[in-house]
């Protein structure tokens, strides 16, 4: 069971030889355009539709609604703050389940490997000498927070290399056997009485974006950002520019083809799920590091699952993620300013469609795109 | 009389899983993941506390259930059969819907952002008082221990459950006999949306309301529980049970702190691990589980 | 694609095949009769003015290059796919865009070339799966295992009903197909390639069942490309090529050399005889067709080979006892021993399925040996990885390109280092500049068309994808070719392009390993030729001793009667 099988036997294909015909370059490029941008922008359309369902059945006009949501958005510099807050962790999450899908594999336990390198990240910067210089301290810690999610990413890839044994029913059953061990470690040795987190971080907090620019006060967006930024620079690099990323995407497309490359397929496979976990992991400072500047049970909440949905959307390119990163968070930034209208809940139900209609928009959209190509061409 | 309860309380505790891993068995044989028991779990509590809520039966309530895992049921095959979505990302998807989705109804229909008001159940209480006894008195309980042996008939026994069988297995040796493999998966991926459902109707009807987020997981242990018994309806059920009896173990033991609780919740994903990894058997999935068509 | 819808069939002018044209008057109504079918996929177009007759109680032949559509045609008589256009009409009646229940419905039944068994399923479950026996509800098994053993005992198609489909051997689970059928009452039996994966006693065996199916008033349709299956059972032949129907004939008043040419589609000579170094004999020729060379390359070719390979004593690749595990056989490869030198062409022959596959991914790298040796030069390969092989000098042309072979999403430019990407590198990064240059030179030096590198891989026809893989493993320094089927499912002018670069690769002193399953294209290029049956060698010939007669017997486990089973069990 996996989403990257190749579409079943070549038995039904068409016959192997017969007369190919090749469209010229641009037209190849005008494909892939279309079939990258079509599918986020006909989901937006049909989660539109559904929403203004919604806000009609409360009772309200969607355009007075819509109004709000953007105003407490991007509208407003705390609003903003808050969209870029919580874009951040999803631009991790988002990046590490797109880096494994560009390998064939679906990390689906970001939520799992997000908690798991916020709480290295925090039981590190608990260890750590106080006054222990940010600019020594935050690199430690992003190294725990990564080789926290990395550990936990381990897991899967190394049982799928061995045994076989399929990512994605092994990163679920993970997700609950990491938060359940670590709420009991926090809840039986390190929590602070009274609460269900961590002390605060010894060193190694980052400043907030408030501490420069006014305007932003209050608002949890934090330095982070930028580095979420230089990350996903760097996986686009990667994936894009050197060998290891040519063998990874090698991998994702045609296991076989890459074995045959010299491409030793299981240890992309640890590898990847590694590195994988270890984004999501990283994405953990931004709460730990930048926000509260503890663990706290639960602190993940959700955004390694809506991480999916933004490697979905962001068509796993690093700047899809950011951009998808983008609009997920204000999505979820949009509830609360709504709230007094329509019940938040409205946008986790258009997130769900968002993620619905990519999914059946994708496929769908290639299929009537090669289907016009095709009789245009013959 | 220890026993008696101990058994009452481990049945109660399995039903919802049972449910679940029934119709979680239903899909996955015919080669469509099953990732959206959770929320065919969910839908069925809410919509149940909302049939049972405005008409005070819990008949109603059922049947609301029902056609709620329906709905759900339905949505999911119509993305993964007819517009071939990834299946995985359906799974995902349709559950934080139905989460969105029973939040927003909530305040829509009751106004709470946490629970429904009371809704009718069936009566657990019987004279004498046992405990045992009082859980047959539900009929969904006598469903929940029936459900695997009737699925278990019709996987094994009807043409359906071989046209099942064989559409999850090799879908295009299916099709050059003229079986209509779209159609069989999308009813197994309806039935399936029900059974689960069904799950949820019990949890909805059993504490008489509708809670955020009841189902608490409980579909990813039935996920669980159909790996961990390698996609077999009986071995499925029995996971089951033993999930159930591990909790009701937990329970029973809460306060004298012999083993953290948050252990005993693992047991069901540790299980399922080590299956999958074939370190006791290995567990093999349906040839075409995952495929588009 | 441009090629005239009707080809004429006057390539040959001077012979009985009947033009296509609607049945004659007088003639009785035929049982099939499809006409002016089209069909396409994507841009692919599979079948184009194809047109096939069959009578009531005959065998039919539908014979034609790989690709040249006839599985498409069957698929669409058998209600797997809907035509574009034409008509089809069974029995007098038109039935064009029917469905698979509904050809069943009509006893039409189709047994396919990747058979269609549901493994996990027992026999008697796979026979009756869509059409089970009820009693009340449930399946009424017992009359299911009844009803099937007492078929088979009828057809002469004995298969235990109770096992399980995934434990039988080749040749019972391509009994289980024709009992479907026969299940269903077919009276019309399309077999797509039916003897590709038996061995010669289960080859025999299936001509006795068709004989007394046909016999007894039913209708057969056998895809082939072997045309000695072509002149051993059928009646009528229908000739394909490029997806349109080009000749219809009568086995009787034909030969096999007018077969070729009709599925060719210009006067051949066939490879065989050049192999051979005779004239071109029609008659004993029975196989498939292949090219002329326009020039007299191939007998220069053969003068100058032979004293090469006598000289060259030293081994460029040596392989000893080895064993390789297959996926379903624990032995694949059983204990098999040889070399090959510089400046020669090794063939390795034989019916597919017996171990060749695994033979060349174990020396490539790609399967682990259970035990034996394999050497490179001096150097012993046999654990080293794939990378480590391909800097010691191996290249290697895998069998299907569309699996291993090309990255079809990637361009052409990152097609043309896959394997060597180690080479295209500055620091972690890949160099752009090196790899567009590399693209530029392959592209232009093996004739890549349309040569533009940024085009996705995908998007080139069979025979160009086949070049981008050619001129990757023999663009560059390397001493040893493997070349597994270096012309399946590519065209004429490719196939010729590609056999050039091999014969010329030998004359410049590289040792090419070649497995083919086309005998012709064998015995066109082979200095020396191995025979695989069963895992084994079954013998080894020079260039002045193979040939047809000579390799048939080793192919068919006839001679030596070496042990090992021919096939496999099921895929």
């Amino acid at each position: 069971m996996t989403a990257t099988t190749p579409p079943v036997a070549a038995s039904q294909g068409p016959p192997p030889s017969a007369s190919v015909v090749a469209p010229s370059q641009t037209g190849a490029w005008r494909t892939r355009i279309e079939e990258t941008l079509l599918p986020p922008l006909v989901a937006l359309l049909v989660a539109v539709v559904a929403g203004d369902i919604l806000i009609l059945s409360f009772g309200q006009a969607p355009g007075a609604v819509y109004r709000l949501l953007l105003e407490g958005t991007w509208g407003n510099a705390y609003g903003f703050g808050q969209v870029l807050y919580k874009a951040t962790t999803l631009v991790f999450t988002g990046l590490a389940v797109s880096f494994g899908l560009r390998a064939g594999l679906f990390n689906i336990g970001a939520e799992g490997q997000l908690a798991a390198g916020g709480f290295a990240a925090a039981v590190v910067g608990l260890l750590l000498p106080a006054g222990v210089p940010a600019l020594l301290a935050v690199p430690v810690l992003m190294l725990a927070a990564a080789l926290g999610g990395g550990a936990v990413g381990y897991v899967p890839g190394v049982l799928k290399a061995r045994f076989g044994a399929h990512e994605v029913i092994v990163t679920i059953m993970l997700n609950f056997i990491v938060l359940a061990l670590l709420n009991w470690i926090v809840a039986a040795k390190l929590h602070v009485p009274e609460t269900l987190h961590t002390p605060q971080l010894k060193a190694g907090a980052v400043p907030r974006f408030a501490d420069f620019i006014t305007p932003f006060h209050g608002s949890a967006a934090n330095v982070t950002f930028l580095i979420a930024l230089v990350i996903a620079t760097a996986v686009g690099w990667y994936l894009f520019r050197t060998r290891g990323g040519y063998e990874l995407r090698a991998t994702g497309l045609q296991p076989e083809a890459a074995e045959y490359g010299g491409v030793r397929v299981a240890t992309v496979w640890v590898r990847t799920l590694a590195l994988s976990g270890a984004l999501a992991g990283l994405g953990g400072i931004n709460y730990v590091l930048g926000y509260k500047h503890y663990y706290e049970e639960g602190f993940a909440g959700g955004a390694g699952f809506l991480g999916i949905a933004v490697a979905l959307v962001g068509r796993n390119h690093p700047v899809g993620v950011v951009l998808a990163a983008l609009f997920f968070a204000t999505l979820s930034q949009g509830g609360l300013a709504i709230h007094a209208l329509v019940p938040k809940q409205m946008v986790e139900v258009l997130q769900g469609i968002v993620i619905l209609a990519v999914a059946a928009a994708v496929p769908e959209v290639r299929r009537v795109l090669r289907l016009s190509r095709g009789s245009a061409d013959a | 009389m220890r026993l008696l309860d101990f058994l009452a309380q481990t049945i109660r505790i399995a039903v919802p899983y049972l449910f679940a891993a029934a119709g979680g068995v239903m899909a996955e044989k015919a080669g469509i993941v099953s990732l959206a028991l959770e929320g065919f779990m969910l839908s069925g509590a809410f919509c149940a506390a909302l049939g049972g809520f405005y008409t005070g039966s819990a008949t109603v309530g059922v049947l609301s259930g029902i056609a709620g895992g329906l709905l759900f049921g339905l949505l999911h095959s119509v993305a993964t059969i007819r517009y071939r979505a990834d299946q995985i990302v359906v799974g995902i998807a349709i559950n934080l819907l139905v989460v969105g989705l029973t939040r927003f109804f909530l305040r829509l229909a009751f106004d709470s952002s946490s629970n429904s008001p009371r809704v009718p159940g069936y009566t657990t209480e019987v004279s004498g008082g046992n405990a045992l006894l009082g859980s047959f008195a539900n009929p969904l309980v006598w469903m929940g221990l029936l459900v695997i042996p009737i699925l278990t008939w019709v996987m094994y026994r009807t043409p359906f459950g071989l046209r099942v069988r064989a559409v999850g297995e090799h879908p295009q040796a299916a099709e050059t006999l003229g079986v209509r493999v779209k159609r069989v998966r999308y009813v197994a991926v309806a039935l399936s949306g029900v059974l689960a459902a069904l799950g949820g109707v019990y949890l909805a009807l059993d504490q008489h309301q509708f809670t955020d987020g009841m189902t608490a997981g409980r579909g990813f242990i039935a996920l669980a529980a159909i790996i961990f018994g390698r996609w077999d309806p009986a071995r499925a059920g029995i996971a089951c049970l033993l999930f159930a009896t591990a909790e009701t173990l937990q329970i029973q033991l809460q306060g004298t702190q012999a083993i953290p609780s948050q252990f005993v919740q693992m047991i069901p994903y540790l299980l399922t691990i080590v299956a999958l990894a074939g370190l006791v058997r290995r567990s093999v999935p349906p040839a075409a589980l995952g495929r588009a068509e | 694609m441009t090629e005239p819808q009707a080809a004429p069939v006057a390539a040959t002018p001077a012979t009985p095949a009947t033009p296509i044209a609607p049945a004659a008057p007088a003639a009785p109504a035929p049982m099939i009769l499809m006409r002016g079918i089209e069909k396409c996929f994507g841009p692919v177009q599979a079948n184009q003015g194809a047109s096939l007759e069959v009578c009531t109680g005959e065998v039919h032949a539908l014979v034609g290059e790989n690709g040249a559509g006839k599985s498409t045609l069957m698929r669409i008589l058998a209600g797997l796919y809907a035509p574009d256009a034409g008509t089809v009409e069974v029995n007098g009646q038109n039935v064009t865009g029917w469905t698979t229940a509904d050809a069943i419905a009509a006893n039409v039944g189709m047994v396919h070339q990747h058979f269609m068994l549901v493994p996990t399923l027992t026999v008697a479950e796979n026979v009756v799966l869509g059409r089970e026996p009820k009693r009340g509800a449930a399946i009424d098994m017992a009359r299911a295992l009844l009803e099937v053993q007492e078929l088979g005992r009828q057809f002469g198609l004995e298969v235990d009903a109770r096992a399980c489909v995934r434990d039988l051997s080749v040749g019972q689970a391509q009994r289980v197909e024709i009992l479907k059928t026969l299940f269903r009452g077919a009276r019309v039996l399309i077999l797509d390639e039916p003897t590709a994966v038996l061995s010669p006693l289960e080859v025999r065996e299936l001509w006795r069942v068709l004989r007394r199916l046909r016999d007894g008033g039913g209708t057969i349709v056998l895809i082939t490309h072997k045309l000695d299956e072509v002149m051993d059972v059928t009646d009528q032949i229908t000739v394909m090529r490029h997806g349109a129907t080009v000749a219809r004939m009568k086995t009787a008043e034909t030969s096999p050399a007018e077969i070729a040419r009709a599925m060719v589609g210009r006067d051949v000579v066939l490879a065989a005889d050049i192999a051979r170094g005779g004239p071109p004999n029609e008659h004993d020729t029975p196989a498939l067709a292949a090219p002329r060379h326009p020039s007299a390359a191939d007998t220069t070719d053969r003068v100058r080979s032979a004293p090469i390979s006598a000289t060259r004593a030293e081994a460029a690749l040596e392989v000893q006892n080895l064993v390789v595990a297959g996926s379903n056989r624990p032995r694949a490869v059983d204990g098999v021993t040889f070399h090959v030198r510089a400046g020669e062409i090794y063939g390795i022959a034989g019916v597919e399925g017996n171990g060749q596959t695994e033979l060349i991914e174990a020396i490539a790298g790609l399967r682990a040996a259970i035990s034996g040796t394999i050497l490179l030069g001096q150097r012993d390969i046999t654990r080293a990885s794939v990378r480590a092989r391909v800097d010691a000098g191996l290249a290697h042309i895998p069998e299907d390109r569309h699996r291993r072979g090309l990255i079809l999403e990637y361009p052409v430019e990152d097609n043309l280092i896959l394997g060597l990407q180690h080479r295209f590198t500055r620091g972690s990064q890949l160099d752009r500049d090196s790899i567009a240059r590399n693209a530029a030179e392959k592209i232009g030096r093996f004739d890549v068309r349309p040569p533009d590198a940024a085009l996705p891989a995908r998007a080139l026809s069979g025979g160009n994808q086949q070049k981008v893989v050619i001129a990757r493993e023999m663009g560059d320094r390397y001493t040893v070719l493997l070349a597994s089927q270096p012309t399946r499912g590519v065209d004429v002018g490719a196939i010729e392009f590609i056999h050039a670069q091999l014969r010329a690769a030998r004359d410049a002193g590289k040792a090419i390993l070649l497995v083919s399953a086309e005998l012709t294209e064998i015995l066109a290029l082979s200095d020396q030729v191995a025979v695989m049956y069963g895992g084994r060698i079954a013998g080894i010939l020079r260039r002045g001793e193979a040939s047809e007669e000579t390799l048939g017997p080793l192919m068919t486990g006839a001679a030596g009667g070496s042990a090992g089973v021919a096939g496999g069990s099921l895929a």
